[in-house]
């Protein structure tokens, strides 16, 4: 029984992951963005840490690995910013749009099929925030399987 | 008043999850009563952005129509998140508490010396 | 004598919260104040290229938001390390008779 289900769950997280960076780098022309597309990338971790337990994982599920990715989020959202006040204006000024270069394509008012390379640092951020949200939310789940875990078989002195 | 249903179901959730915080003995349906708090404001500040027959503030394909406030929708993101982190940690202290003194009952956690 | 108390109090809270309901200061549908939603959805679209107006609010408009939600949501999670880490200390489990001093 616990071969279908880790076999079946290795077989299924890769479709979480690829739906929730759909989420996260469409964030400026869809419903989405950082936040939702985190969350959904999430529940494919807590499909994985719920087949093998959360001892028995490693790779990209590791929890050092988890850290890193909430952390980086975090560092290029704050290191964005930052680009607004080296052109002379405010922090976090969009110093992005409308410029030409990476996401600088201009939008005219009204409905539009949509292009992927417009927005500034609005598709920047969205990525930014979906690193640290999935971070996040699987290192709470990893935190509280391992103390339920831990609470389960009794603690090191039981005996006490 | 049948048309501001929405304001009667936000108000009626509300005052359930203000019941369930004061009244219940267990820990985890007190958290629980919070987790209810939030979801009805949540609610009220989509509920008070909507304009009749409006489409959602997405220019992309968008049919024909007045939009509805996006600024309060930004707010309850922000709200959601921030209740996810709370609950969180209220949770994991409630497994400690646990732990520690072998019981949930709010009536029995009350022995802090020291 | 406190049971009588706490009922006073839940019947005035309760009472706060289901006057603004019923009442008709709010009107569903017809929002009273929509001056800077009305600019947002008018020059959204030209000033950050973006065309969700929501993503656009959040992250560029209203941006400082946004960073201090990703603070909260990093600083539980650092709390909820914190916790357990404690919890799961050994010497910390108790009887439940009295309290522990730390």
């Amino acid at each position: 029984m616990k071969k279908i289900v880790r076999t079946a769950a290795r077989l299924l997280y890769p479709f979480a992951f690829i739906y929730g960076a759909y989420i996260v780098l469409h964030g400026h022309l869809t419903p989405g963005g950082g936040f939702q597309g985190g969350a959904v990338i999430a529940t494919g971790f807590a499909l994985m840490l719920a087949a093998h337990g959360p001892g028995e994982l490693s790779g990209i599920f590791k929890r050092a690995a988890l850290n890193i990715c909430e952390v980086a989020g975090l560092l290029i959202f704050v290191l964005a910013g930052f680009g607004g006040l080296t052109h002379g204006r405010a922090f976090l000024f969009n110093w992005l749009a409308n410029a030409g270069g990476l996401f600088g394509h201009s939008v005219a008012h009204g409905p539009n099929p949509g292009d992927l390379n417009t927005g500034g640092l609005v598709p920047l951020l969205n990525i930014a925030v979906g690193l640290e949200v999935l971070g996040a939310l699987s290192l709470i789940i990893y935190y509280m399987m391992t103390f339920a875990n831990h609470i389960e078989e009794g603690g090191p002195d039981d005996a006490a | 008043m049948l048309l501001d249903l929405p304001f009667v179901a936000v108000g009626l959730i509300a005052v359930i999850g203000l019941g369930a915080m004061i009244a219940k003995k267990n820990l985890i349906k007190v958290i629980l009563g919070l987790g209810l708090l939030e979801g009805a404001v949540n609610l009220f500040l989509v509920a008070v952005g909507y304009r009749q027959d409006g489409i959602a503030p997405i220019f992309t394909n968008a049919p024909e129509g007045v939009m509805v406030m996006p600024t309060v929708q930004a707010l309850t993101l922000t709200a959601i998140v921030i209740g996810v982190a709370t609950l969180a940690l209220l949770l994991t202290m409630a497994m400690a508490i646990h732990r520690h003194y072998k019981t949930l009952n709010v009536e029995r956690i009350v022995k802090l010396k020291g | 004598m406190r049971a009588l108390i706490s009922l006073a109090i839940f019947l005035l809270m309760a009472g706060s919260f289901l006057h603004v309901a019923l009442s008709d200061e709010l009107s569903f549908g017809n929002p009273s104040r929509t001056e800077m939603d009305d600019y947002f959805i008018a020059n959204g679209q030209r000033q950050t290229g973006a065309n969700n107006i929501v993503a656009a609010v959040l992250f560029d408009y209203r941006g400082i938001d946004t960073l201090g939600e990703a603070s909260v949501l990093f600083v539980a999670v650092l709390g909820v390390g914190l916790v357990i880490r404690r919890a799961m200390a050994p010497g910390s489990e108790g009887d439940g008779e009295r309290g522990e001093s730390p």
